[in-house]
């Protein structure tokens, strides 16, 4: 319900708003409008920089120079695939905790969300051995299963919250009538479940876009993801911004829009059920 | 089960592709300079020479260094040709990790390679790695300043002269720094800087039986003298400044010197990116009257894995990019100055190479340096800005940070120096040394 | 009402996550441990033989330990605290009624789609740069000496790089608790004259508190294992390494695998007693 607000009051919380929201907005902002810079330019002081010629020149240098959609597409492979994966394995998992709780499913919740603070580096060798041994080796195979298993616990988790959000009593009516498991799986709960799992989809092709360590260790030329892209851009010797900045945007800008198009999805997906 | 027929799909393509002997695909692994990136450009050109096609990984330096060490300690195959340095290359030319280059095509002529360069990049007598290109350090400065100051650079300086002239051509105000040095954590960055500097003062990193040396008197003149003159005269948060934040302060005229790689000429005097192209001077590593000189070598250089099925193929690519042949082709498409530097007698016996301004001093810097006798008293280990040990990379890393946090004030320079030699000693008892 | 058909069949369909995360766990676990009582050397050949406990005492004896554990603390604390008060700050601003809510939500949580090394490289050279940086710029066009971001205030500067990524996340949840808050119960209380800060502090923090559970949660889970953003930006210096940094700079810059296990270990070690803690209070929390 709205309530009612002076015109007054509506225009400074409009202000302070926009003026907060600009000013985290704005590392985001800046780089975008370096990247239209020359490198010489790109270096100079603010509004040297916004009076500056304006060129495409650092996007055509860093497309001349790396492959952007080899790696665009193995991002977007690596991402959606580990997410489906996991979410393949996760529904089940979740959905038996959420109806058929027992005494440990808390417990189990807990032990999953504790796999994710074992640190990666220490056994950066074991799994890369395991990797040539399988041949999953620069494979996007290979990324998609490592990353489904990272986030397989905050897939789980967040399923579970939304699961148990569902009503009972609309299953119990189901039962009633005499469908069976798979009916009542398939008929009833994940039209219900749909937008929980969207939104869970959503959050982790965000986190599996963004992962950085095993992406980049664990591939070579054919699967790298967007992490290598960037990575030979990160510091080369002479200026680099303008190219940086180019570079920068064009890895994050895929996902930047997927997220600002289903923001809503997100916010639900990002609040684990938090509120009810 | 689906990960199944994937694996059997995955070894069948690969049987497939192995069994296509003539056109292999490389993968080379490689380091985002700029020698590098232009040798990508023109990877076409040994596409059509040879009909084999080339994929690159290209890194920042320190992922690189992490990637290709995982890999090939592993043996896992993942690059056909990696980019290694001089530290790295007899290491693992020892371990057997790397494809000995001893049967090079006449045509290649492997006595061209600067000695100081085939010294370094192999192991008991046999080259491991062909050096793309080659780089000593030295004094880039500006004349124009120098004058204004009433110098005159020598061509061999101490170091005495340059913390002089350093005070001198400093002007605040005028936001100019007398002199700019590496500051930065990391072995390969403040850490290789000092470390060359020490030798100068007559410091070691180890005695002969591998006891630190930070507690000794020449490790504490050195850094604080370096510290002293960066104090007076050095740019304002200069312990995160590397290579690249020094070249980007000499081009823009903030810095009267700067002791750095002898690459950089060609970027300094490049007018395009450089505001002082036309007033800079070069002069050899200061020295401090005891024997040795303060700069380093390396050379960033091509070697093939072990095992690798491409063994053929990845030697024809070695022996195109350091070739006399790529060297011209560079010149053709960039001109002279712009050709990979520091590999090879031929280019600096090249008439067209002789104009380019810095090319006898980088051949004299180069040839100043030693990386057997780098140090005043005797040391057990070979390099000059490294020890060439497996164990050197993690320890000169947490060194240099110690270092690093001292020129940045958090800690005093004893300070430094003694947990430089608590931590060293360590980890060589960690290895086995001690 | 479980019967014991649906009951096996649950349990039949947690098996494969159950499973894979077990062998996820167990089989890294294993070898960590197995490692951990080895001199293992990558660079010198690989597995030297048993060594006993000698990793694990090198490890903690190391000057760099104590300083680890105390800056993932820092970092942990310093982005929770920093990202719970002005996630709920900024929660409340978007809640008021403005003109353009729906643009200023998009700005406000575009910070959390972007790469932790991007993130990291963009504030380190385009802002943080002493020389060439927006701040630096910034600072000298008001006549003030630029902040040495990195090396003078390396922690701080860290834990803002970190607090700007998640605190988009933090603003996201909170403002959802709140829009679910009660509007008649702020309005029942508004006519009982009670003030802005007693509204706050009595109806809306209260209602917060499970939202709040939520953040510090997943929160601290990433938190305890970042990596890129230190990586790129001061490299483990100037105080800014982290256990998890310490043990990266002990198996791939010192090709110490023995060591850096060992280092693992406490890692499981401190995690698991950061879960524990946390446990306490998700328990109570959310079982709503």
């Amino acid at each position: 319900m709205a309530r009612a607000v002076t015109p007054r009051r509506k225009m400074i919380n409009t202000t302070l708003a926009w003026s907060v929201g600009l000013l985290i907005f704005f590392p985001i902002l800046w780089i975008i409008v370096l990247s239209f810079k020359t490198e010489g330019d790109a270096i100079k002081t603010p509004i040297e920089v916004l009076t500056s010629v304006w060129t495409f020149e650092s996007y055509l240098v860093v497309q001349d120079r790396s492959d952007y959609f080899k790696h665009f597409s193995n991002s977007v492979i690596i991402a959606m695939g580990s997410t489906l994966l996991g979410i393949l394995i996760a529904v089940p998992a979740a959905w038996s905790m959420a109806f058929v709780p027992s005494k440990r499913t808390r417990g189990i919740l807990m032990w999953m969300l504790s796999t994710k603070m074992l640190p990666a580096v220490g056994v950066l060798y074991p799994i890369y051995i395991g990797f040539i041994k399988l041949g999953l080796l620069d494979t996007r195979l290979g990324l998609i299963i490592v990353l489904m298993l990272i986030n397989l616990p905050i897939i789980v988790w967040m399923l579970y919250t939304y699961f148990r959000e569902i009503p009972g009593e609309i299953l119990e009516a189901a039962r009633m009538d005499g469908a069976t498991l798979r009916e009542e799986v398939l008929y009833v709960l994940t039209p219900m479940a749909i937008p929980g799992i969207a939104s869970t989809i959503l959050l982790n092709v965000i986190l599996a876009w963004n992962e950085a360590f095993w992406t980049l260790n664990l591939t070579a030329a054919k699967a790298a993801p967007l992490t290598a892209f960037i990575a030979s851009y990160s510091s080369p010797e002479g200026l680099f911004y303008a190219k940086l900045s180019a570079a920068s945007v064009m890895a994050i800008a895929p996902i930047l829009i997927l997220g600002w198009f289903s923001q809503k999805q997100l916010v639900r997906g990002l609040t684990f059920g938090a509120v009810k | 089960m689906k990960l199944a027929n994937a694996l059997r799909a995955a070894t069948a393509m690969s049987l497939l592709a192995t069994g296509a002997v003539h056109a292999e695909n490389l993968v080379i692994a490689t380091v985002n300079n700029g020698d590098m990136i232009r040798m990508q450009g023109l990877t076409d050109d040994f596409t059509a020479k040879t009909g084999h096609t080339v994929e690159w990984v290209t890194l920042e330096e320190n992922v690189l260094r992490q990637r290709v060490t995982t890999d090939i300690t592993t043996k896992g195959g993942a690059f056909d040709i990696m980019t290694i340095g001089m530290y790295e290359t007899p290491i693992w030319g020892a371990n057997g990790w790397l494809v000995a280059l001893d049967d090079l095509s006449a045509e290649y002529d492997v006595g061209d390679i600067l000695p100081a360069m085939s010294g370094g990049l192999s192991h008991d007598g046999t080259l491991y790695a062909a050096p793309f290109y080659g780089e000593s350090s030295m004094i880039m400065y500006r004349t124009d300043l120098m004058e204004a100051a009433g110098l005159e650079m020598p061509d061999a300086p101490s170091w005495s002269f340059i913390a002089k002239a350093a005070r001198a051509m400093t002007d605040r105000d005028n936001e100019i720094n007398g002199v700019c040095l590496r500051g930065k954590a990391g072995w390969g960055e403040g850490g290789a800087f000092i470390t060359a500097m020490s030798n100068s003062f007559g410091a070691r990193w180890f005695d002969e039986d591998w006891n630190a040396q930070f507690d000794t008197r020449e490790w504490s003149d050195t850094l604080n003298f370096f510290v002293n003159m960066m104090t007076d005269s050095g740019p304002a948060g200069y312990a995160t400044n590397g290579f690249n934040e020094n070249l980007s302060l000499f081009q823009q005229g903030k810095c009267g010197m700067w002791i750095d790689a002898t690459v950089a000429a060609s970027f300094v005097t490049n007018p395009n990116d450089s505001t002082v192209a036309d007033s800079v001077g070069f002069a050899l590593a200061p020295d401090n009257g005891m024997g040795v000189r303060s700069n380093w070598l390396w050379a960033w250089a091509l070697a093939i894995p072990a095992g690798t099925q491409k063994e053929a193929a990845a030697k024809e690519f070695i022996e195109w990019a350091t070739s006399t042949g790529y060297i011209e082709l560079v010149a053709a498409n960039e001109g002279w100055a712009n050709v990979p530097p520091g590999a090879r007698v031929s280019l600096y016996e090249n008439a067209n190479y002789k104009d380019v301004p810095f090319a006898q001093m980088t051949l004299d810097s180069i040839l100043s340096a030693d990386p057997n006798n780098s140090t005043v008293d005797p040391s057990p280990y070979v390099g000059i800005q490294f020890a060439a040990i497996p164990e050197f990379a993690g320890i000169a890393t947490e060194v240099s940070q110690e270092f690093s946090a001292a020129y940045a004030g958090q800690q005093s320079v004893e300070e430094a120096l003694a947990k430089a030699q608590a931590l060293t000693n360590d980890a060589m008892e960690a290895a086995g040394y001690r | 009402m479980a019967t014991q058909h649906s009951r096996s069949a649950a349990r039949l369909m947690m098996t494969p996550a159950v499973i894979l995360l077990l062998g996820w766990m167990l089989v890294p676990l294993t070898m960590t441990l197995y490692f951990s009582f080895k001199k293992y050397l990558p660079l010198r050949g690989g597995d030297l033989g048993w060594v006993g406990f000698d990793n694990y005492i090198r490890f903690v004896s190391s000057s760099s330990f104590w300083p680890a554990v105390a800056s993932t603390l820092i970092i942990v604390g310093g982005v929770l605290i920093i990202t719970v008060i002005l996630g709920t700050l900024l929660a409340l601003l978007l809640d008021q009624p403005m003109w353009g809510q729906g643009i200023v939500r998009i700005l406000v949580i575009a910070p959390f789609f972007v790469m932790p090394t991007v993130s990291g490289l963009v504030w380190k050279n385009m802002f943080m740069d002493p020389n060439n940086g927006f701040l630096a710029h910034l600072f000298n066009a008001f006549g003030a000496e630029p902040i040495q971001w990195l090396s003078q205030a390396s922690m701080p500067s860290l834990i803002m790089i970190v607090s700007w990524q998640w605190l988009p996340f933090a603003t996201l949840i909170l403002l959802t608790a709140i829009q679910s808050l009660d509007s008649e119960q702020i309005e029942a209380s508004e006519m009982d004259g009670a003030g802005w800060f007693n509204r706050f502090r009595f109806i809306t923090l209260p209602h917060l508190a499970r939202a709040i559970t939520v953040v510090i949660l997943i929160q601290t889970i990433f938190l305890l294992s970042i990596f890129a953003e230190i990586f790129v930006t001061t490299a483990g210096a100037f105080g800014t390494k982290t256990l998890t940094y310490l043990i990266f700079q002990r198996v791939l810059e010192s090709q110490n695998v023995g060591l850096g296990s060992a280092g693992g270990v406490y890692a499981i070690i401190l995690a698991n007693i950061v879960a524990i803690f946390l446990m306490r209070i998700v328990g109570k929390n959310l079982d709503a």
